[in-house]
């Protein structure tokens, strides 16, 4: 690792907490530095691209290809106007941006961009990103509450509800993964994947990708912030760099969310062919490719109403997260036996089958929202 | 890299954000005393905005209770995987036996999901 | 040395935010007070180089138990004022000052208190698991008994919220 050789070599000059504490700060520096620059990237590749989906141009008057836009958007909302309701519970408006803002940034720390590049490959490494993304919607209920707006507490709600349905099968689908790699490190996960495990477990991709979609909001999940319901959701009374917060918090939920998904079953920064480019380059790449699958699903689909939503999460993704347990479990059981050391390709395709007949057939077995709903 | 190098990394890390987010408040304010940000609050502009009606009544309402229904089935869902992670990253030298046993436990909470399905509680009316 | 420092800033935070659930009147952020309790007792966990609890901690308390808490508040009514002050503080002040001293004075009495090196950090998941399901020495059947509790929530939480 990077870091290790950096603090090694300080330590030999400098006192050690000082070494320590020097090296962790360069490293959290650099991460993030590359968040805030990701974030600015992906909001102008977002708006850029569904401008091209909506046939319209998309940003293109700051700089080249509208490029300085981010920045451009970052000063304007710098140099906003701080509103604060009167009525609003002042302490919980003020630190809800915090809260929403430092859980997606904490994700980073164990995101493995290259075998030598990850602040801290820690042993628990996916279980700590789960419970660390399960703190957001904290933030999101507490912007809802301390606005007292009636539209963002409902919205606030939405979060909440969200949350509560979509975090079991984004859990759920994980532990297919993990039952092959027998570690929750992330540098461990993305080393054992000499196959990338979405050729391997179709349906688990399948499950986690939906719902770690659901989980950062994004559309159709976006239902929390439906303009046409309630104006702007949990964040209608943010203004300024508050709000920016929020929106910096949400982009990175979304990229941490698709760093993920390329870590877990994308292969990570590993490649088929050669090692020209290093490896954190192929990662960002796959990364932004998951990020803009996002998008073209956002820009596609129409927003699901609330029954719909929470419907799909446990009548669909719960039972489906379930059965690639149990079919990668006795794969694995079954190789075990036989003695064979990789993962044969019979079972692949018995994988694709399997997930293909029932995301054919499940759907029948029930219908979603019928009539009418009160949320 | 130790245990505790690795958290305190992390621990670095969450004192870096919250300071960083700090910052980000902090600024604004330091901008509107140099007069670079205007501040001119007026009683309509903070007021609660409700699409330029005028608030009524309290804020709180009364929400559907599946929320709550929903809370509750997913913290004993989210029980079972806590069981479901360490079992997963031992998997390997557990074999056939971990199996079964995990199985007859996710069985018997499937009875639980498919009253719900049956008993229509997961439909939201 | 920077462990020491931690521990007694987590510790700190964790007494100071739980002291504020009891005191604060406005219940939501009473919750969120108990909320950052539970995360500096998580770091605590971290402390002891239990990794795998403290990560369980923060999802199950923060992310599921807060959640769950935060709806019961919405159901609630005067959530800004809290409960009104009953007549029978002072017995229940006096209970539960006799209840923290006999529990204070059980702790310090049986646990012993062995102040040895720490043990060695290793991966706690793995081991964790061994004992839960392994055929021989592990506990399988208060695992499969814990699924039936959870089966008997999920029924309860059903019958609770049916109509009629």
């Amino acid at each position: 690792m990077i870091l290790k050789r950096l603090l090694d070599w300080l330590a030999g000059y400098w006192p050690e907490w000082a070494a320590y504490v020097v090296v962790g700060l360069v490293g959290i520096m650099v991460l993030i530095a590359f968040f805030l620059t990701m974030i600015m990237v992906v909001i102008w590749l977002e708006r850029k691209l569904i401008g091209r989906f909506q046939v319209r141009w998309g940003p293109n008057r700051a700089g080249p290809w509208g490029i300085l836009q981010p920045i451009a958007d970052a000063i304007k909302v710098l140099t906003k106007e701080d509103i604060v309701p009167d009525r609003a519970d002042k302490w919980v408006h003020l630190l809800a941006p915090v809260v929403a803002f430092v859980p997606p940034l904490l994700i980073f720390a164990v995101i493995p961009f290259q075998p030598d590049a990850i602040l801290a490959d820690l042993n628990i490494g996916i279980l700590y990103v789960v419970a660390v993304g399960s703190i957001a919607v904290v933030g999101a209920f507490m912007a809802g509450w301390g606005s007292s707006n009636k539209y963002s507490l409902i919205s606030a709600m939405r979060v909440a509800a969200q949350m509560v349905s979509y975090e079991v099968p984004l859990v759920l689908s994980i532990i297919g993964v993990i039952l092959v790699v027998g570690s929750l490190s992330m540098m461990d996960i993305v080393n054992r994947q000499s196959l990338p495990f979405f050729l391997m477990q179709p349906l688990g991709f399948l499950v986690f990708f939906l719902a770690a979609a659901a989980e950062v909001n994004r559309s159709p999940f976006d239902l929390l912030e439906a303009e046409s319901e309630i104006i702007a959701g949990y964040h209608v009374e943010y203004s300024g760099m508050k709000f920016a917060l929020f929106y910096l918090g949400e982009y990175g939920h979304a990229l941490a969310a698709s760093a993920l998904v390329t870590a877990l079953f994308l292969g990570g920064g590993k490649f088929p062919w050669g090692a020209l480019p290093p490896s954190f380059i192929w990662f960002l790449a796959k990364m932004v490719l998951v990020f803009c699958v996002l998008f073209w699903i956002r820009s596609t689909l129409p927003r699901l109403r609330v029954d719909q939503f929470t419907g799909f999460a446990w009548k669909f993704l719960f039972p489906m997260s379930l059965i690639n347990i149990f079919l990668v479990g006795t794969e694995l059981w079954w190789a075990k036996e036989m003695g064979w050391s990789l993962f044969p390709w019979p079972f692949l395709f018995l994988n694709w089958a399997i997930a293909g007949m029932l995301v054919l057939v499940w759907p029948k077995l029930f219908q979603l929202g019928v009539g009418r709903v009160e949320v | 890299m130790s245990f505790l190098q690795g958290y305190g990394f992390v621990g670095l890390l969450m004192l870096v954000a919250l300071a960083l987010a700090a910052l980000f408040i902090l600024l604004p304010c330091l901008l509107t005393r140099l007069r670079v940000i205007p501040r001119k609050p007026s009683p309509i502009k903070t007021d609660i905005y409700e699409c330029g009606l005028e608030t009524q009544g309290k804020t709180w309402v009364q929400f559907n209770f599946r929320y709550y229904f929903y809370a509750l089935v997913f913290v004993v869902f989210d029980v079972e995987t806590i069981f479901l992670y360490p079992w997963a990253v031992a998997f390997n030298k557990l074999g056939l036996f971990a199996l079964i046993e995990m199985l007859i436990f996710i069985a018997i909470l499937v009875v639980g999901f498919v009253y719900a399905w049956r008993k229509r509680v997961l439909e939201w009316k | 040395m920077g462990t020491v420092i931690t521990f007694w800033a987590l510790a700190v935070a964790s007494v100071v935010a739980a002291l504020a659930v009891v005191f604060l009147r406005d219940v939501f952020r009473a919750a969120l007070f108990l909320l950052a309790s539970f995360i500096a007792v998580a770091g605590i966990f971290l402390l002891l180089s239990a990794d795998f609890l403290a990560a369980i901690q923060v999802l199950i308390y923060v992310g599921a138990i807060g959640v769950l808490i935060v709806f019961a508040i919405m159901l609630t009514r005067e959530v800004k004022r809290g409960n009104p002050w009953g007549r029978m503080r002072f017995l229940a002040a006096i209970a539960g000052a006799l209840l923290l001293v006999t529990i204070v004075l059980a702790v310090v009495n049986t646990a012993g208190w062995p102040g040895g090196t720490p043990p060695p950090p290793q991966a706690t998941t793995e081991p964790l698991a061994m004992r839960l399901f392994d055929l021989e020495t592990g506990f399988v059947l208060p695992f499969e008994i814990a699924s039936v509790l959870l089966l008997a929530a999920v029924i309860g939480a059903i019958v609770l919220v049916r109509e009629r």
